[in-house]
């Protein structure tokens, strides 16, 4: 069942992906090119399908912002412009936005939203607790992520919103977070927990926990905290609502997930992981695109023969060939290490293929649709680099 | 200062660099020569156990071989700990259900996650329970918060058992004679931007030395430049022929193979180039090579170990 890099196999295809879609969610683990590949399939959807695409990314390189011919990437949505597709040598059928993800900006707009008024709004904002908690909690991040998605997706401005997820430990917690976000402000520890501070009577049996917190934290850090979230409780319903209306937005007929990967091992392991439990989820799962794969002409035969030969008899073959070839290639100690390295490279990388081809025939079984993108030369980082990419994984 | 002559190393790096590789083959490396180490994973859901070849590893140190033990932290095990040994809580019943609670400390007060892992960490290190800490850390976007921790934490809470505590973490997080932070990346774009931004960062929000980067996956150079034009020969469809007439047809699927190792090999030069010009001057890069392995797992650990091992100079 051999696959050439660059095609498609199983049911479907990007485009139809594309067309039938509103949302494309990009997963994977870091470093396997999934923001790359969430630009990519945006592009191309708006250079072949007349709709207006939005790509919605987290954590952009710099020349990507470049590459989509950004000054750079701001949480303002912006178009990218028919000059910089025309540099590209394409007409776009529909048009292709872009905008980042800014997580302490999201954030502060959604207590703005939340906040029952003004006063209560400005407190959280000045809390000091309010900045650890929006700028280093790693779930808050995830949270915003599909906060803002949902946000967009509701106001209608695009026909396809194509997003990539931040880059978690694990590919899950982002899919968790808007349930855990309700679960943290519906908890009733929390409610339990800053009773004292709101009433200043404790009962005798939660005495000792308090104390030992008082010991642990001090009592200033408690307050502190106890202020915040009895400020951020007044929003209870609203992000409780909103949390919900996120997870159904996921899960709904109109989302697709795009689980990318490489075959390194891994980045394979945990894709197969969520391929697995999206599934589980009765989420819909688009298609899984694999990068960075190696060419199958490693696994050839007659490769791998000739191959071993230069590996074990470069000496003879010099000899033989120095003469015929003349020039530099005359010395044949060279010619011969030539030849030898250019044999135990080949080998060299066909251990690492037959790898991949294996782990490739394992993942592939379960997506409706699997796209295989060969290794590329550079990093891309021109709007005509990620056509490129997109062309090669779109049909 | 020699590597493997601190007492606590960070091992960081973008996801998908060979992080926990490194970290482990660092560790295996530190048993080999004779030192007793704790390789410790910052997450349960990590994955150090597969590159030992063992078992699943818990908060409570399993020795994997002589001299080598493995840890994976869990915030609410490090609690408990912390509250037995630190504050001396008699009876833990006393405070109610702790996972309760836990879910309260750790989600609810900023940075104390974090302590909680950075404060084991240390800690092992101040009751010289072993001669070298190795931490599989987070990934380079969160690793500044975790080493800041305690100083953030500091800061915010002016008084109590913690605020002591905070203090000796601190003594040893910024003592670059034990503690250092190994930074892993590869030659290619995204990493070794990530890469020079951290050393950056970490430099302006921490007082946290970095002891080395550890460039990985650095893919071999086929031959010297003088050989390029033989190799230029060959590619040559009489070249090609000639040499098909001695090991057959395959040959122009061996040449296909060498021009992509070429240009593999020539599109991450540029990314070696940067990274070397853009770090401090006297700060390590450890070169490591690709390896062509066929599995993971312990195998492939002990290989990267070897390397290093070279690279130090052992």
């Amino acid at each position: 069942m051999a696959r050439k890099s660059g095609t498609s196999s199983g049911s479907g295809s990007i485009e139809q992906l594309c067309a039938a879609k509103e949302i494309l969610v990009s997963t994977g683990s870091g470093g396997v090119g999934k923001t790359t590949t969430a630009a990519a399939i945006g592009a191309t959807a708006a250079t072949h399908l007349g709709v207006k695409v939005l790509v919605l990314t987290v954590d952009p390189a710099r020349r990507l912002a470049n590459a989509l011919g950004l000054e750079q990437f701001g949480n303002v949505e912006t178009r990218i412009t028919d000059e910089a597709f025309a540099e590209a040598g394409v007409r776009p059928e529909g048009e292709l936005w872009a905008a980042m993800l800014d997580t302490k900006q999201s954030w502060d707009d959604l207590i703005g939203l939340h906040a029952p008024d003004p006063a209560t709004r400005d407190a959280i904002l000045a809390n000091p607790l309010y900045q650890n908690i929006t700028g280093k909690f790693v779930q808050s991040h995830d949270y915003v992520a599909m906060e803002r998605l949902y946000e967009i997706h509701t106001s209608g401005r695009y026909d396809l919103i194509v997003v990539d997820t931040p880059p978690t430990r694990n590919a899950i917690d982002f899919l968790d977070a808007p349930e855990r976000m309700a679960d943290f402000f519906s908890s009733r520890l929390l409610r339990w927990l800053i009773t004292p501070y709101r009433s200043r009577v404790v009962g005798f049996a939660t005495k000792p926990f308090y104390s030992v917190a008082d010991r642990v934290l001090g009592t200033q850090f408690l307050e502190d905290i106890a202020e915040f979230f009895i400020l951020f409780q007044t929003m209870y319903d609203g992000f409780v609502e909103r949390a919900k209306a996120v997870t159904t937005l996921l899960g709904g007929s109109q989302t697709s997930f795009l689980v990318v990967s490489t075959l390194e091992v891994a980045p394979a392991r945990e894709a197969e992981f969520f391929l697995e439990l999206l599934t589980e989820r009765h989420y819909h799962v688009g298609a899984l695109v694999l990068n960075k794969v190696l060419p199958e002409l490693l696994l050839d035969s007659a490769a791998t023969d000739s191959a071993r030969l230069m590996a074990r008899e470069s000496a003879d073959l010099a000899a033989t060939l120095g003469p015929k070839l003349g020039g530099a290639a005359a010395n044949t100690d060279h010619l011969a290490h030539v030849l030898s390295e250019v044999g135990e490279s080949f080998l060299n990388y066909q251990v690492v293929a037959r790898r991949e081809a294996e782990q490739r025939s394992e993942m592939a079984s379960l997506p409706e649709l699997t796209v295989s993108v060969p290794y590329f030369e550079e990093d891309i980082h021109s709007l005509s680099g990620l056509l490129r990419l997109g062309e090669k994984i779109w049909r | 200062m020699p590597l493997l002559d601190r007492r606590l190393l960070f091992v960081t790096g973008k996801g998908g660099v060979g992080k926990t590789s490194v970290a482990s083959a660092i560790g295996l490396l530190a048993a080999k020569r004779g030192k007793r180490t704790l390789v410790c994973e910052s997450d349960s859901k990590g994955n150090l156990a597969d590159f030992f070849g063992v078992g699943p590893v818990a908060f409570g140190p399993t020795e994997i071989r002589k001299g080598l033990f493995a840890m994976s932290m869990d915030t609410e095990e490090s609690l408990k700990e912390y509250l037995r040994l630190q504050v001396k809580v008699p009876m833990l019943a006393r405070i109610g259900p702790l996972a309760h609670t836990f879910d309260f400390v750790a989600n609810a007060a900023p940075g104390v996650k974090e302590i909680l892992t950075v404060g084991k960490f240390t800690w092992e290190v101040r009751e010289d329970h072993y001669d070298l800490v190795v931490v599989d850390a987070s990934a380079t976007g969160h690793v500044v918060g975790q080493l800041a921790a305690p100083v953030a934490i500091n800061d915010l809470v002016k008084v109590g058992v913690v605020r002591n505590q905070t203090d000796w973490m601190i003594d040893i997080l910024t003592d670059p004679a034990q503690t250092g932070v190994v930074i892993v990346t590869v030659p290619e774009e995204m990493p070794v931007s990530e890469t020079l931004e951290l050393i950056a960062r970490l430099d302006a929000e921490t007082s946290i030395d970095v002891a080395s980067i550890v460039m990985n996956r650095v893919l071999p150079e086929l031959f010297s430049r003088n050989e390029e034009e033989i190799f230029d020969r060959l590619d040559e469809p009489d070249g090609q022929a000639a040499l098909a007439d001695l090991v057959g047809d395959g040959v122009s699927g061996v040449m296909s193979g060498a021009d992509l190792a070429v240009t593999l090999r020539r599109s991450r030069v540029p990314h070696l180039n940067r990274l070397r010009d853009g770090v401090p001057p006297g700060l390590p890069i450890i070169n490591l090579p690709f390896l062509f392995h066929r599995s993971h797992g312990v195998r492939a650990t002990s290989r990267i170990a070897e390397a290093l091992g070279d690279e130090l100079g052992y």
